[in-house]
Parts: structure tokens; C-alpha cells; sequence
């Protein structure tokens, strides 16, 4: 029953949640540019007025990965909150990001399909970071369950430090923020006029963004588990590192898939696997 | 109710696109300056996208001619409803000192319907902004009529 009641709150709060932290970014950002930016509803009202638009699909294909992309990520935040595996969540959080990739695929646009092949290497690149990250909690919990976790009496940050660093790595490539902001440039006007979400339009693009708003809290609810033992130090680490992503977002410019790949493969796997050494000889 | 939340937020989460049909430059770069921060259009929702796909107010500068009349009328068939269409300037609205070139179709409305016209050679900023907001007036007005 109290999974039930948790599996609920998961998939009704988390996209709230999302989209209430999508409008702080939009006047944090502002903010650093001294600007005013717009009410922090601004990405309700975003997705509302996509919603009401009239449906314009290149093909069918489309409107199934939009669907899926979206479900995949509800259900993957809906197993998060039910205490489920951390395993059984990533491979469906994994089948969401392949289908939104197939689903710009499917359509013949240059930029669309540069989008898609440049999404495919983000994924690639943050995937494995989170695999093993997934691995430090085994190893410090014995299993892959979420609950095993909140029986923990020292936060797990104490344990894998590095491996908390390498999921920021993750979290900004799954944040799709610069320098990490490849396939979908910020702003739709650059190279790549939105790369993956050029021919998502409509209400499907609406789709898309609600999927984002759960993955972003998913993401950070990954990291909320790092300092499971105190409620007021885990808001600290959420909300310091996700201020820290928007400095990050607004003083770096964008990079190539190449720099990212040695980045993230060399600097994020290599803290990890120190990390997880330490923690298998410790 | 929902669906009257969709028909607040349209007006309050217009993006826009900017075409430059063969201006001098100087009305777009007064597109643009109201997206820095001095103007900050961001602060009514306004974003400046690349894609008529996302679009819903298409702003279009300069004279429209023989050759990029397609491209105009392509741009806009390819937004999804409901849309609003501005021509900004004195080359948007009417053509305006080219008229009278042999290559020149006129203005924007000899192609697509227009919605506001922002005159000004360039158009200023405020007025641009302005354009906008009435634009959306207009668009929730076809809205309510068509059901
Ligand atoms: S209206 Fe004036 S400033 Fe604008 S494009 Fe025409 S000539 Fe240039």
C-alpha cells in the first residue's frame, strides 16, 4: 500500500518538481546576466501552450517515441520512489534516451539526425558513469535496492566522494547543459536549431519536455541519496549542486562530442574506479 | 479549466522566429536587441527559437521579392496553428523605399496574412515589443473564434 501511495506521489510531484526547477534555472540564469527573466511558472505555461497546439508529425514514428521516451521516464521515476532497484530504473531510464534518439532519427532533416547521432554519444559517454556509480552503492550497501540505502547510518558522500563528482559529470550531460549542450543547443537559434528536438513539435515536443522535467528529477534524486541520513544536508547538496550546474551551464561555452568523451571516460571513470577500488579494499 | 490554462498560456509563452526577408539588416538587429538585457523580452516568455516547428509569432523584416517568396510562405506553412504572423518595418509592411525595384513582390501580406504591422525604418525595439503583444491579442482572438 505504501509502495502504491509512493509510486503515485513519484509520478504526479516529480514533473511539478521539474518543472518548477526548469523556471528557477531560466531566472537564476537571468540573474547571472542581469536580467529580470521570466516567473518561475514560465515552464508550465511552456508546456501548456505546446500542448494546445495543432499536432504536426513528419511520421508516425514520432508519436510513439515521444510516448515512450515520456512513459519510460515516469516509470523509471515511479520505480525510484518505490524503493525498487537502482538497476531495473537505469535500464529503464536507458530505453527512454534510445527512444527520443530514434524518434529524431526517423526523420529525414540534417539537423535532426546530427542531433540524434550527437545525443547517441552523450548517452554513451554518461551511461557507463552511471553504471558504475550504481556499482559504489553495491558495494557499500551489499545490493542495488534503494531501500538498503536509507538503513545506512553514515551518508554514502563519506564513502564515494569521487563517484559523487563523476555523477555531476552524468548530470549535466543528462541535464543537456553547456558544455555538455550538444544535441539540443540552449537556444534554438544556433547551429543545430534545437539538434534532436527540431522535428518534435507541438504537443509532442510537450512530451519531450514533461520526460525531461522527470529525468531531471531523477537524476537529482540520485544524487539526494548520497546524504540519506539527514533531510537538511541533503536539500544542501541538492541545491548546492545544482547551482553549481547553472555556473557551470552559464560560464563554459559549448564543446565537441571528442572533448567530452575524454573528459567524462578519462576524468569521471577514472574518480570512479578509484573510488571503487577504495571502497573494495576498505 | 485545463483547457483554459493552455488558452492563458498561449499568450503568455509566445516564441518567436525571426525572417529576414532581404532587409537592410537594420530591423533585425533591432529584433535582436530585444532579446538583450536591456530589453529582456525573456521576461514575457518570449524566446527567439530557430524553428518555425516551435514557432508561434513569425517575425518578418526587410521586402519580400520574386525569389524568397517561397521560402517565406514555406517557413510559415510549416508552424503549427495557431500562429500570428508581424512584418516589421516599412519594407515589411509595404516594401518600402524598394518598392519600385522590378524584383519586389511588395509587402509581407502580398504572401501571408499579416496580423500587426510594426512601421519604423528601423522599427524600434518598444514598438517591436509592442507589435508582439498585440499580435497575441489577435491570435487569442482567432482562437476564441474558431472554437
Ligand atoms: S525598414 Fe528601414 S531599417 Fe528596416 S529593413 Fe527596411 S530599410 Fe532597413
Amino acid at each position: 500500500m505504501n509502495t502504491l501511495i509512493l509510486v503515485i506521489i513519484g509520478i504526479v510531484v516529480a514533473p511539478l518538481v521539474g518543472g518548477l526547477i526548469a523556471g528557477l534555472d531560466r531566472r537564476i540564469t537571468a540573474w547571472f546576466q542581469s536580467r529580470q527573466g521570466p516567473p518561475i511558472m514560465q515552464a508550465f505555461y511552456d508546456v501548456a501552450k505546446l500542448l494546445g497546439k495543432e499536432k504536426m508529425v513528419v511520421n508516425q514514428w514520432q508519436i510513439l517515441c515521444a510516448w515512450v521516451y515520456l512513459i519510460a521516464a515516469a516509470v523509471s521515476v515511479a520505480l525510484f520512489f518505490a524503493q525498487g532497484d537502482l538497476l531495473l530504473v537505469f535500464f529503464v531510464q536507458a530505453v527512454g534516451a534510445v527512444f527520443l534518439v530514434m524518434g529524431a532519427m526517423a526523420a529525414k532533416s540534417p539537423y535532426s539526425q546530427v542531433g540524434a547521432q550527437r545525443e547517441l554519444m552523450q548517452i554513451l559517454a554518461y551511461e557507463p558513469v552511471l553504471i558504475l556509480v550504481f556499482v559504489g552503492f553495491f558495494l557499500v550497501t551489499g545490493s542495488f535496492s534503494i531501500e538498503a540505502v536509507w538503513q545506512l547510518d553514515q551518508p554514502l558522500i563519506a564513502k564515494m566522494p569521487l563517484l559523487y563528482l563523476a555523477l555531476g559529470y552524468a548530470l549535466t550531460i543528462k541535464l543537456r547543459k553547456s558544455p555538455f549542450d550538444f544535441s539540443t543547443s540552449h537556444h534554438g537559434h544556433q547551429e543545430l536549431v534545437k539538434g534532436v528536438l527540431t522535428e518534435y513539435s507541438g504537443p509532442y515536443l510537450a512530451l519531450v519536455e514533461i520526460a525531461h522535467w522527470y529525468e531531471t528529477v531523477l537524476v537529482l534524486g540520485l544524487c539526494a541519496l548520497f546524504w540519506s541520513t539527514n533531510v537538511a544536508w541533503m536539500a544542501v547538496l541538492l541545491i548546492g549542486t545544482y547551482l553549481l550546474e547553472i555556473l557551470v551551464d552559464n560560464t563554459m561555452a559549448r564543446m565537441t562530442w571528442r572533448w567530452m568523451l575524454k573528459r567524462v571516460w578519462l576524468l569521471g571513470m577514472g574518480m570512479s574506479v578509484v573510488n571503487l577500488i577504495w571502497l573494495y579494499a576498505g | 479549466m485545463f483547457g483554459s490554462f493552455i488558452k492563458k498560456s498561449r499568450a503568455k509563452s509566445p516564441w518567436i522566429m525571426h525572417f529576414d526577408c532581404g532587409s537592410c539588416n537594420g530591423c533585425d538587429i533591432e529584433v535582436l536587441a530585444c532579446l538583450t538585457p536591456l530589453y529582456d523580452v525573456e521576461r514575457f516568455g518570449i524566446i527567439n527559437v530557430g524553428n518555425p516547428k516551435h514557432a508561434d509569432v513569425l517575425l518578418v523584416t526587410g521586402t519580400v521579392n520574386h525569389r524568397n517568396k517561397k521560402v517565406l510562405k514555406n517557413i510559415y506553412d510549416q508552424m503549427p496553428e495557431p500562429k500570428a504572423v508581424i512584418a516589421i518595418g516599412a519594407c515589411g509592411n509595404t516594401g518600402g523605399v524598394f518598392r519600385d525595384a522590378y524584383n519586389v513582390v511588395g509587402g509581407v501580406d502580398k504572401v501571408i496574412p499579416v496580423d500587426v504591422y510594426v512601421p519604423g525604418c528601423p522599427a524600434k525595439p518598444e514598438a517591436i515589443i509592442d507589435g508582439v503583444v498585440a499580435g497575441l491579442a489577435k491570435f487569442a482572438e482567432k482562437v476564441e473564434d474558431a472554437g
